[in-house]
């Protein structure tokens, strides 16, 4: 039984549906990828995900229970996670109150999870007494993730964890994301650098207009000319 | 319900109420009425412009209304000879001069910075010839207002008709908007709220201490009036006439403001209203017009109350208790309907005529209280039980602009969606 | 010697009653203003909206104090206090829960209809004319004593060389009201998990709900602190000088301008920004003139010194607030500690 199976999802922001049929199901410690052009629905597919938008059809099951409009404070005790596309961070509180925010939820003593998100992102233990506001962009994007990793979640969600970065670290961002995946976490991601994403992916989802037009292995995916021709830009050879 | 249907119903229903009126009170009696909500009418009107067009929050209704009216009584009040003799205007005269002198220079040195001097020096700069200009002007003021105020007792008015004392009370409520627009309507919306609520405050106070310029609580009166006083004609007849003044008044504003609102210039502005995000992405300089909608806004709210307080024949500055009135607008228009020219000046006669009447009722209930409560448990009322009861009006008001946002927050009378390609 | 020859010279009547004018005076309203800009301030901070009603809820909680100084009036002799301020924890508790009350009641159910900003202002202007026409309608209009019979309100006279410094018992306590709530309020934001959740909430609205914090839980925490807050400055205020019921749109500019001055958002800002607006106040209206007159034998001939010397009369005190308040929105809308200017 997968992990997450969202089923024939459809909702929107109030007005008109922006998501006219998402499916997407991945199993325990999988990496999946979500691609697709500019206003694909694919931030939208994760907020619903995630309970901040209301679901009007469909079903979405997690961990075996249903969890369709669960709202974000459940869902964190469920053992999602997520990590929104901008302002992911408190800007004005320290790297280390970020991350006591994201164990908010904890009752215990979580002092070795902070410990361990520095050993996932080292720069980060230097900083920590700095206002996450003040850091690099890609730090930042490090802090957001050690935030939503403070949970010990199940599934971590992220929304393009790579945007706006230079390539070297978007490497070490990737780099630290197989290594929290390897560690026992599922990965549910939405990335806009598509070949590199996919490349890592056990499962990946190709979405338009609110609609999946392909989905696959991340090989698979990569493999298919009509995915590389319409969505990753060039032919699928010189990856 | 068919929405001119439901008007046609609501103002029948408001006809019957003020036909009841004038059965019960009498015609005086109910013509001052008229006259008084079609004034606050007008202000609505305005209102509506800045909250229903253009989402704008004043909280200081009250103090463009007080400038205006004053400014009616400047330009419109007799001539006073006693100060025109003496030597109050050539005091004056110094003292205006001083504040021109002083303001340029001062204006000149926030410029500084363009031949070379340094920010910080020409902040200091600025600060200091500010400070002297104030120091200056106050300087030379003081004595010629404690001469006019002993001699003249105040400086009177020009003599000149009275509509174009409204008018000039337009302009200046106007100008005062345009100087509150320009420093907050680019900030969050609070801060608007509280800086007219600061501007009311002081215009009171101003209005209120400066003597010399308005006779301050010993109130100006009678104010001249653009129709035939009762004296001349009787009461019902020279309020009636003023009635038709203020009537079409409403009637031509209402015409221009319908138009304005279909037109290009009224597309626009709904957009903005609905659709900030857009509207800036379309890159229409949303805070201009705003600033725009604000102006106009508070023009008519000038007008308005200008015909206000020359109806009532006394310009009493303490009378503008700022935020009751201020309130019982907003009342008119959020209940009236937002947005909607119409449910304004419905909104505002009806809370008017309700507001007239809750004064009676609300003694009436307390002296039925204070007996009850005499008669069962030997309470002793306090002395000032009537202007506590008065008090009640207050709460009500309060209570209703929340249940009106929260339950019905179009309004009675909701703004109707209009439809263009 | 020379420095009896300088303190000779030194005008030290003078100097005396400015320190008691200005510096006392200054710091008495300005800590009555911190106290309330702090509750506006975090209000602003959490809810995103300016809260009106909060002058009369801190008239409130003197008249709450007022309630209580009825009901049990012979506990201050017992103690050695003012009675009222002995009662003041009980009526600051009691409207922190007027605080939750009428949120819940008025403010919450716009918060969830998902109102505009400004809607959130219009009703929180809603609830303080409510607030004002009961308090006007059971207290009066009249003012009152917070202080009972049976206390008696010592006075310090310190003897400075000629006029002394003056401090009321009342001014010592709310100065060290002031300190204490400012240490506590400080610790609380830096140390605990609520705390620092309130501050994520602050932040990142969005990203704290995402995290799990319940927003319920921080908007109940905030008008717990802001009701408890206004109900001390209210009452200490009201020991100091009397408890009036129409104080509300006096106290309000000013504590707005304290939260705008000390930047929207931000408690430290705010209680600097109260210091400030009560400082400029007293500078505002203190007759210069007094200053001046000693040194009439240094001055030369032409200069003729006033009898009254203000920057502003005392009639316009309103207008000092609010000109602080324009200057900050002209030159440095994020007031001086950075608070937010957009929603
Ligand atoms: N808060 C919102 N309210 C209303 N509409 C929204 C909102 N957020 C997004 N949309 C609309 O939903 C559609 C899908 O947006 P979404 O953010 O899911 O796109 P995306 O695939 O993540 O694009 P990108 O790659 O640019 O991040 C877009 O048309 C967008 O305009
Ligand atoms: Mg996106």
């Amino acid at each position: 039984m997968p992990l997450l199976e969202m089923t024939n999802i459809h909702g929107g922001y109030g007005g008109a549906n922006i998501l006219n049929g998402v499916s997407i199901a991945i199993e325990a410690n999988q990496i999946g990828v979500i691609v697709g052009p500019n206003g694909a629905g694919k931030s939208t597919t994760l907020k619903a995900l995630f309970g901040l938008l209301t679901v009007s059809e469909g079903s979405i099951v997690f961990d075996g229970k249903t969890v369709t409009n669960m709202a974000p404070e459940k869902l964190v005790l469920q053992g999602l996670s997520y990590v929104p596309q901008e302002f992911n961070v408190f800007p004005t509180m320290s790297v280390e109150e970020n991350l006591e925010m994201g164990a908010y939820v904890r009752r215990d003593s979580f002092r070795h999870l902070i410990d361990q998100v520095y050993d996932y992102f080292p720069p980060l233990k230097d900083k920590r007494r700095q206002p996450a506001g003040e850091l690099s962009g890609g730090q930042r994007q490090m802090v957001a993730i050690g935030r939503a990793l403070m949970t010990e979640p199940r599934l971590l969600l992220l929304d393009e964890p790579t945007a706006g970065l230079s390539p070297r670290y978007m490497g070490e961002i990737f780099d630290r994301i197989i290594a929290v995946n390897k560690a026992g976490v599922g990965i549910l991601m939405v990335e806009q650098n598509a070949r590199q994403a996919l490349a890592l992916a056990h499962r990946g989802f190709v979405l338009a207009g609110g609609q999946n037009r392909f989905t696959g292995t991340g090989a698979e995916l990569l493999a298919d000319p009509e995915v590389a021709k319409s969505f990753l830009g060039g032919g699928a050879d010189h990856a | 319900m068919n929405p001119s249907l439901r008007e046609a119903g609501l103002f029948a229903g408001l006809i019957l109420l003020v036909a009841g009126i004038f059965a019960w009170l009498g015609a005086a009696y109910g013509v001052r009425m008229l006259v008084e909500a079609s004034c606050y009418a007008i202000i609505a009107l305005g209102l509506t412009i800045q909250w229903g067009y253009a989402g704008l929050f004043n909280v200081g209704l009250m103090g463009f209304v007080a400038i205006a009216a004053f400014t009616t009584v400047l330009i419109s009040y007799p001539v006073n000879d006693v100060f025109w003799s003496g030597d109050g205007p050539w005091m004056l005269g110094q003292a205006a001069l001083t504040l021109a002198i002083g303001v340029a220079i001062t204006l000149l040195l926030s410029r500084s910075t363009r031949i070379g001097v340094p920010k910080g020096l020409r902040t200091a700069l600025t600060l200091v010839a500010a400070a002297i200009t104030y120091l200056a002007v106050q300087g030379q003021l003081d004595p010629a207002a404690t001469l006019i105020e002993r001699e003249a007792g105040f400086i009177g008015g020009f003599g000149l008709p009275v509509w174009m004392g409204w008018a000039a009370g337009g302009v200046v409520a106007g100008l005062l908007g345009w100087a509150m627009g320009r420093i907050t309507l680019g900030l969050r919306a609070d801060y608007m709220a509280i800086a007219t609520l600061g501007i009311a405050e002081i215009v009171k106070a101003f209005l209120k201490n400066a003597d010399w310029l308005t006779r301050g609580t010993l109130t100006v009166s009678p104010l001249p009036w653009p129709v035939p006083t009762p004296q001349e004609l009787g009461f019902v007849a020279s309020r009636s006439a003023y009635l038709a003044v203020t009537a079409v008044m409403i009637v031509v504003l209402y015409v221009l403001l319908e138009r304005a609102w279909h037109s290009p210039w009224g597309r626009m502005m709904r957009a903005i209203r609905d659709n900030e995000v857009s509207a800036a992405a379309m890159g229409k300089d949303i805070n201009r017009r705003r600033l725009e909608m604000f102006v106009v806004g508070n023009f008519i709210i000038g007008l308005g109350g200008a015909a206000l307080i020359t109806f009532t024949t006394i310009f009493d500055p303490s009378s503008f208790a700022p935020l009751n009135h201020t309130f019982l607008i907003w009342v008119m228009v959020i209940l009236g309907g937002a947005g909607n020219n119409l449910g304004a000046i419905f909104g505002a006669l009806l809370v008017y005529v309700i507001w007239i009447m809750s004064e009676p009722v609300a003694i009436f209930l307390f002296t039925n209280a204070e007996q009850l409560g005499e008669r069962l448990f030997g309470w002793e009322a306090p002395a000032d039980l009537y202007t506590r009861a008065l008090q009640m009006r207050v709460f009500v008001i309060g209570l209703t602009i929340t249940l009106v946002l929260r339950f019905a927050p179009k309004g009675l009378l909701p703004e109707k969606v209009v439809k263009y390609d | 010697m020379p420095e009896a020859g300088l303190l000779a010279i030194l005008p030290m009547n003078e100097l005396v009653f400015f320190l008691n004018k200005v510096v006392i005076a200054g710091l008495i309203i300005g800590s009555v203003y911190a106290l309330g800009a702090v509750g506006v301030t975090l209000i602003f901070g959490i809810l995103r909206f300016a809260h009106f009603p909060h002058g009369d809820m801190m008239t409130a909680g003197a008249f709450v104090a007022l309630v209580l100084l009825w009901m049990f009036p012979g506990v201050g002799a017992a103690v050695g206090l003012p009675t009222a301020f002995v009662l003041m924890p009980i009526a600051m508790a009691v409207t922190a829960l007027l605080a939750v009350g009428l949120d819940r009641m008025f403010y919450r159910p716009m918060r969830k209809s998902g109102v505009k900003p400004v809607v959130m202002v219009m009703t929180s202007i809603g609830v303080m004319l409510m607030m004002q026409g009961l308090l006007r309608l059971f207290a009066g209009t009249g003012t009152r004593q917070l202080y009972a019979d049976t206390d008696d309100k010592d006075i310090y006279r310190i003897p400075l060389g000629g006029r002394d410094l003056v401090i009321t018992e009342p001014q010592l306590m709310l100065f060290a009201t002031t300190i204490v709530a400012v240490v506590a309020l400080h610790m609380f934001l830096t140390r605990s998990r609520m705390g620092k959740a309130m501050r994520a909430v602050s932040d990142n609205p969005d990203l704290a709900r995402v995290s799990g914090i319940s927003i319920d839980h921080v908007v109940r925490t905030t008008w717990l602190i802001a009701g408890a807050l206004a109900a001390a400055g209210g009452t200490l205020l009201a020991l100091d000088v009397t408890l009036k019921p129409d104080l509300s749109y006096n106290i309000i500019l000013p504590i707005f301008a304290a939260a705008i001055v000390g930047g929207v958002g931000q408690p430290y800002g705010a209680i600097a920004g109260g210091l400030l607006v009560g400082f400029s106040e007293t500078l505002a209206v203190f007759n210069w003139s007094v200053l001046l007159r000693p040194m009439r034998p240094y001055l030369p001939e032409f200069i003729e010194i006033p009898a009254k010397l203000a920057f502003v009369p005392t009639e316009y005190k309103i207008v000092v607030p609010f000109f602080i308040l324009i200057a900050v929105l002209i030159w440095r809308p994020t007031g001086l500690f950075k608070g937010r200017v957009n929603n």
